[in-house]
């Protein structure tokens, strides 16, 4: 039964921004699955294993932009070998092969070949816009590709790649008639740059919103460029380093303070603190500040630095700023929404970075504050109660004590009250992190509220497989939980098998499960992909015998079986 | 309890401990570690110097191998590699920064490479074992004090500077070559400048 005509729905549907309602949308009826699949433009895959390319096109046809997720979250962390999987070819291949107009693709955490950017850029004519997050595999020649055969590039964004810099000529690709370019970032490139070639890019670029340097590029530079580009709303400076009395300074403070639209400031890979005044001008107007990469920023001069930043919403910075930092933060930075606080190198240092002070003050300033993500040296669980109170609207709390055991330092007791606090108080909590000594009464406690939980990060967290127990059976929306080293086994593992298909996927390195566990497992649910990673040869030599523990173990819901790349290592059960 | 102990051990431990240093800084960090995980885990295979299980991950029969230990725990803390990467040695990147090294009266002049010194008290230091002298105390207002010589640099401008009036970064990213003067020289430029 359908009341109205199809291009109606069409019509309603566009309206329908996020995948979720798409999702839903796409469920009620096989008339509206089948507009809304014709309709679709935009598809987010959050495992590139859990369909293949061929399925997608034939559900999809309209397809144009597509996001794609590959390794495991643990790999950022170097848990999960080099050659795992991930690829992304296949997927430009299949789409170059079918026709799909492809303009957009965003990928994280794959791995992405010269190859397959050489033919992404000849595939698709009206390819406007490459995200690249943490993926590897790739060198500059890829990029040349992209430069010189994109017509419409609008957007290179390339955020914390491995990229082997072949120190090529790969800006100077841009074609003269190249004028679309709205953002390009590469900072994340280690090697030089053709300076020339890049003022000539920015100076034909007037769409220019978004520009992130790398080191390679000198304050010079980016003075010459900030002179011709005073529209731009998104910077990260290269080098910032420069002699406060010299032309060249002069020319950028002006530059600066006629870039009346930055609300985003990134970069000072390397600075010289007596060059930061120059940006004073533009402090008042940030919502984005990411100084997370600024080494040469100390202390104090971050300190100074924050307090011309009254309209922060997003702050990504070093613990060198100290508690006493984060008072200031929490004093001037009222609109703050989302703060992380990364560990700086503490070359023969010894002083102390932050520790539970910095966040329950930034807790009582900054009633916004929903996204957290906090490595600190110590916590106590009157700290995070404290915060939990104070911030009930929290939707991502990270918080990783930098030696992952340790209990509350004034009571000596587990961190499980303080957690507790959290997931009782922040009801809408969609993703967390735990560290610090805990025991299975934490995982009581976010069994038992934490509702909307997506995301569980775990590492030498519990006593037994209880605590896993409690999280399977409690959180309902659970899509990912991540563990590691923590004494949960085949009971947790087994007992509710049928929840791994309401998961995107489950993690467990060090701990209890066998490999005895992990087959059964893979038996009873054959819509499950259960791989075993084995760098050592141990579990060559004795592939029967059951008892063994698996060191790593990654499964998840798959609609196309096991995959077909994996490496030797990787045992498919 | 015994294991509050040993956290109380920890603590005294980490509260000057705590860095992402080079390896090797770890080691006390790791075998606390690796004694509180094997009071929380029941199985005494953990335990084990890599163990009859063959255990492959590198924390377990790293940390077991005490002072040798030189293994970061592989996993933890959760940073991005890419980020951690970042923040060692900029230098094996970067080339060294060579500058060219006069003294006045000296036949000959040397090269030193500016990046390997972390401040203006370590070159000068360098410096001062090069030539076999000694430069004296810098102050602001009189420059060096107590010696004949004074170091100085040309910037990238071509101007002769006396060393160590601009922050370290900044000399660095502008020295094109430093001179030792001596004598006269070097009291016109080392007072009242």
């Amino acid at each position: 039964m359908n009341y109205f005509p199809e291009e109606v729905l069409e019509h309603v549907f566009d309206f329908l921004k996020s995948h979720r309602d798409r999702n839903a949308v796409s469920l009620v009826c096989k008339s509206w699955y089948r507009v809304e699949r014709f309709s679709r433009e935009r598809v987010f895959i959050g495992n590139c294993y859990a369909i293949n390319p061929d399925r997608l096109i034939e559900r999809f046809p309209r397809l144009r932009s597509l996001t794609l997720k590959g390794k495991p979250h643990f790999a950022d962390f170097n848990l999960v070998p080099h050659d795992w999987g991930g690829f992304v070819y296949p997927w430009i291949d299949a789409m170059a092969k079918r026709g799909v107009n492809l303009e957009e693709l965003r990928l994280k955490r794959m791995v992405v070949s010269d190859e397959g950017l050489e033919l992404l850029s000849r595939s698709f004519v009206n390819f406007k816009s490459l995200i690249l997050v943490s993926c590897e595999g790739f060198t500059t020649d890829g990029l040349a590709a992209i430069a010189s055969n994109c017509r419409f590039l609008r957007e290179l964004d390339l955020q914390e790649n491995e990229v082997e810099d072949h120190r090529g000529q790969w800006l100077s690709c841009f074609p003269d008639s190249c004028t679309s370019l709205v953002s390009l970032n590469f900072a994340c490139l280690k090697g030089e740059v053709n300076l020339a070639a890049l003022e000539r890019l920015m100076a034909r670029s007037c769409n220019l919103r978004s520009l992130k340097l790398n080191h390679a590029v000198p304050l010079d530079t980016l003075q010459k460029i900030l002179a011709q580009a005073p529209q731009l709303v998104d910077l990260g400076t290269g080098s910032f380093v420069s002699d406060p009395d010299s032309e060249t300074f002069r020319r950028l403070r002006t530059a600066i303070q006629k870039c009346a639209s930055i609300k985003s400031l990134s970069g000072f890979l390397e600075v010289a603190p007596c060059c930061l005044p120059a940006i004073y001008p533009i402090c008042l107007n940030l919502t984005t500040l990411n100084l997370s990469y600024a080494q040469g920023i100390h202390g104090s001069e971050l300190i100074k630095l924050i307090r011309h930043c009254g309209k922060l919403q997003r702050l990504w910075i070093l613990d060198c700023i100290g508690d006493k930092g984060l008072g200031v933060v929490a004093s001037t930075c009222k609109e703050l929404q989302e703060l992380r606080v990364f560990p700086s190198d503490l070359h023969g240092d010894g002083h102390a970075a932050v520790t539970e002070e910095g966040l329950v003050a930034i807790s009582a300033g900054c009633p916004k504050l929903h996204s957290l993500l906090y490595f600190c040296q110590q916590m106590t669980n009157a700290a995070l109660i404290t915060v939990a109170k104070n911030c009930p609207n929290f939707t991502r709390f990270r918080l990783c004590i930098i030696n992952p055991t340790i209990p509350d330092p004034v009571t000596m007791q587990p961190l499980d009250e303080g957690f507790g606090a959290i997931v009782q108080s922040c009801k809408g909590l969609r993703r967390l992190s735990l560290s610090g000594l805990l025991t299975d009464q934490v995982f009581l406690y976010i069994g038992m509220y934490a509702e909307q939980l997506e995301m569980l990060s775990v590492a030498f967290a519990g006593d037994s497989d209880k605590g896993m127990l409690c999280v399977l059976n409690g959180c309902k929306k659970l899509k990912k939980l991540e563990i590691m080293d923590s004494p949960f086994g085949n009971l947790a593992l087994l007992t509710d098998v049928g929840k791994y298909e309401t998961m995107r996927s489950l993690w467990m390195s060090s701990c209890e499960v066998t490999l005895g566990g992990c087959k059964t497992l893979a038996k009873k649910m054959p819509r499950l992909n259960v791989e075993i990673i084995n760098e050592g040869d141990q579990m060559e030599a004795t592939p029967d015998d059951d008892r063994q523990k698996v060191e790593k173990m990654y499964l998840y819901r798959s609609l196309v079986g096991a995959r077909r790349d994996a490496p030797d290592f990787v045992w498919t059960l | 309890m015994e294991s509050s102990v040993v956290y109380e051990g920890d603590l005294n431990l980490k509260a000057t401990e705590l860095r992402l240093g080079l390896p090797g800084t770890d080691e006390p960090e790791k075998q606390n570690m690796s004694s509180v995980r094997n009071n929380k885990r029941a199985s005494p295979d953990m335990a084990e110097d890599g163990g009859s299980k063959g255990d492959s991950d590198a924390k377990n029969g790293d940390c077991e191998s005490a002072p040798a230990a030189k293994a970061q725990v592989v996993g933890w803390p959760p940073i991005r590699s890419y980020r951690k990467n970042s923040f060692q040695t900029k230098t094996e990147v970067e080339t060294g920064m060579y500058v060219k090294v006069s003294m006045d009266g000296a036949p000959y002049l040397r090269k030193i490479d500016l990046k390997v010194y972390k401040g203006y008290a370590d070159l000068l230091q360098a410096v001062e074992n090069m030539f076999k002298l000694t430069i004296g105390e810098y102050s602001e207002g009189e420059g060096y004090k107590g010696s004949e010589y004074a170091p100085t640099y040309e910037d990238k401008d071509g101007d002769w500077m006396l060393v160590g009036d601009v922050p370290w970064d900044m000399f660095t990213s502008s020295c094109k070559r430093l001179r030792i003067m001596k004598g006269s020289e070097a009291k016109g430029l080392a007072c009242g400048v």
